[in-house]
């Protein structure tokens, strides 16, 4: 059973990924526009794409443990999911940026002197590269450091859970229920490899 | 004492003509309780606002005794119950006691006011309110020399308000004004939009309206009113005291800690509704500037 599950994960073409992942903003742009979003449709898509970036994000790191302690294998999907969440994230900071604030002085001053905006972009900004070397040519040319580039999720995701408990108004559980699982996953890297790797199952473990 | 403030913003023609004339009709229909009617146009001063459609302000709340969301006050407040309902008078009044609501509006003059409603979070709407004014109130329960400063409490009843059973803010919900601000003939007790009974996630069936201040001044669904000579404590700044302060007038050159206050985003305008510059003490200025003169409004934000 699992070993068709993952047969089939590892079959998607990642195109298709990807045209899941558009299909959400699409929707969302179109909610806004035709009201499907209530009264105030820019908050509405702003904190939809930020939570939905953020939730990708944490699936991403959840993809090795899965890999780990389960049978379940989504290592191929990794890279599309990464990329997908990146573009969410950008989309949030476009909406909040051109729908939002609008007024480019107020951006820029909002940027500096703001610290949730501030840990939001830092976050953006290390997801940056990491977005631009999700391809083959990139993971062939960096070798060994590309791996090394892309350990800095597990930062970006951290400061995206920072910031999402920054900006909320008033106590909430749910920002702080994200952070703990954010924090667990990380500390589980660190958790020794007591167990015996599973023998690995040919090439597609390098897909990453 | 009604009328003692004229509205500067009118309806004007974008508003729905049949939605205007309905309205027009329970004003009208309601005249003979002392409602007041809609200014003419040749009073209406410089400005031509729009309110707010009635289903955007009804659907769009920040009542967190039902919910953090926007959208949970509408969704959840319907399981309140306002009938019978009473607030508490006490403090340094000459006739404290449980004032009925009912006693209470047998003896106001309810007036529409159509006042701008600027919340802390930078957004904005048009609010056609009906009420009557605090200080009427006040003075039925006859405020005592001592008093300096006016206590307000939201109804604590976790069964049918079930944000409270969440740690969201300290219940019940508290507020304050100065005695000078309470009695200023802006301060309202309102108990109705558009000519309608208060809708329950609006702050049924009594809430103040403070126009010049933050939102989150105006207290919802009131039970109790307490006269004291020291300052009262206030949710949102006990909340969260380097953000929120006991004033909290509108002020577009004091930013609140996490955004600016510059501006606003008027609701109801759709996806591309364009910021609007925010004005000091909401557009009151003229009218209340005098209440705070000499002090540091950074200081007192
Ligand atoms: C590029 C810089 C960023 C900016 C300017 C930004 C801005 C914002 C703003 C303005 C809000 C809403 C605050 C409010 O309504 O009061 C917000 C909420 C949020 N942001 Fe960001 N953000 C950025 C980056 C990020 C990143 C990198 C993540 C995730 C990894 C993220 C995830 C979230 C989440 C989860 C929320 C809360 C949404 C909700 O309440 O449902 N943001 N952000």
């Amino acid at each position: 059973m699992t070993d068709r599950l993952n047969t089939a994960i590892r079959k998607t073409p990642s195109w298709l990924l990807y045209l899941v992942g558009a299909a959400y903003p699409v929707w969302l742009l179109y909610a806004g526009v035709t009201g499907g979003l209530g009264v105030d449709p820019v908050k509405a898509m702003e904190h939809a794409l930020g939570k939905a970036g953020l939730q990708i994000l944490v699936a991403v790191l959840l993809i090795s443990p899965l890999r780990r302690f389960t049978p379940l294998n989504l290592l191929s999907w990794r890279r599309a999911l990464g990329v997908i969440s990146f573009f969410y994230i950008l989309l949030h900071f476009l909406v909040w940026m051109v729908l939002d604030v609008q007024i480019l002085s107020q951006v820029w001053a909002d940027i500096v002197k703001r610290p949730y905006i501030i840990v939001g972009m830092a976050s953006l900004l290390i997801l940056l590269p990491l977005a631009v070397t999700s391809n083959n040519r990139s993971v062939r040319k960096l070798g060994p450091k590309w791996r090394k580039l892309h350990k800095a999720t597990y930062l970006a995701v951290l400061l995206g859970g920072i910031h999402y408990i920054m900006q909320i108004k008033s106590f909430q559980y749910e920002p702080y229920v994200y952070l703990i699982v954010i924090v667990g996953l990380i500390a589980l890297r660190r958790l020794p490899k007591r167990q015996m790797r599973r023998p690995k199952k040919g090439a597609l473990q390098r897909a990453v | 004492m009604a009328h003692r403030w004229t509205n500067d913003l009118t309806h004007d023609d974008v508003t729905p003509k049949s939605a205007y004339m309905n309205r027009r009709q329970i004003v009208a229909g309601m005249a003979g309780l002392g409602l007041a009617t809609i200014a003419p146009k040749a009073q209406a001063a410089a400005e031509t606002l729009d309110p707010t459609p009635f289903d955007v302000i009804t659907q769009y709340n920040n009542f967190y005794e039902f919910g953090t969301r926007k959208e949970d006050p509408a969704r959840y407040a319907g399981s309140l119950t306002t009938k019978p309902w009473s607030i508490k008078i006490d403090g340094m009044v000459d006739n404290p006691g449980d004032y009925a609501l009912s006693d209470i509006l047998s003896k106001m003059t309810i007036e529409e006011r159509i006042y701008r409603f600027r919340c802390v979070e930078a957004w904005s709407m048009v609010v056609p309110w009906n009420g009557f004014e605090l200080k009427d109130l006040l003075d039925l329960a006859g405020v005592q020399s001592g008093a300096k400063y006016v206590a307000f409490e939201t109804l604590y009843r976790p069964e049918e308000m079930p944000g409270q059973r969440q740690p969201f803010l300290e219940w019940p919900y508290v507020e304050g004004l100065r005695l000078d601000e309470a009695n200023h003939p802006l301060t309202l007790m309102a108990t109705g939009i558009y000519g309608k009974p208060m809708p329950n996630q609006n702050g049924a069936p009594i809430r103040l309206v403070v126009p010049w201040k933050y939102g989150f001044k105006s207290i919802k669904s009131i039970v109790r009113i307490t006269l004291t000579d020291k300052e009262p404590p206030t949710s949102w700044n006990k909340s969260i005291p380097s953000e929120y302060g006991f004033y909290s007038n509108v002020n577009p050159k004091v930013d609140h800690p996490r955004w600016s206050q510059a501006s606003e985003r008027p609701i109801g305008g759709g996806f591309f509704a364009k910021r609007i510059p925010t004005l000091m003490f909401n557009g009151y200025e003229k009218e209340v500037a005098g209440l705070y003169e000499g002090m540091d409004l950074r200081k007192n934000y």
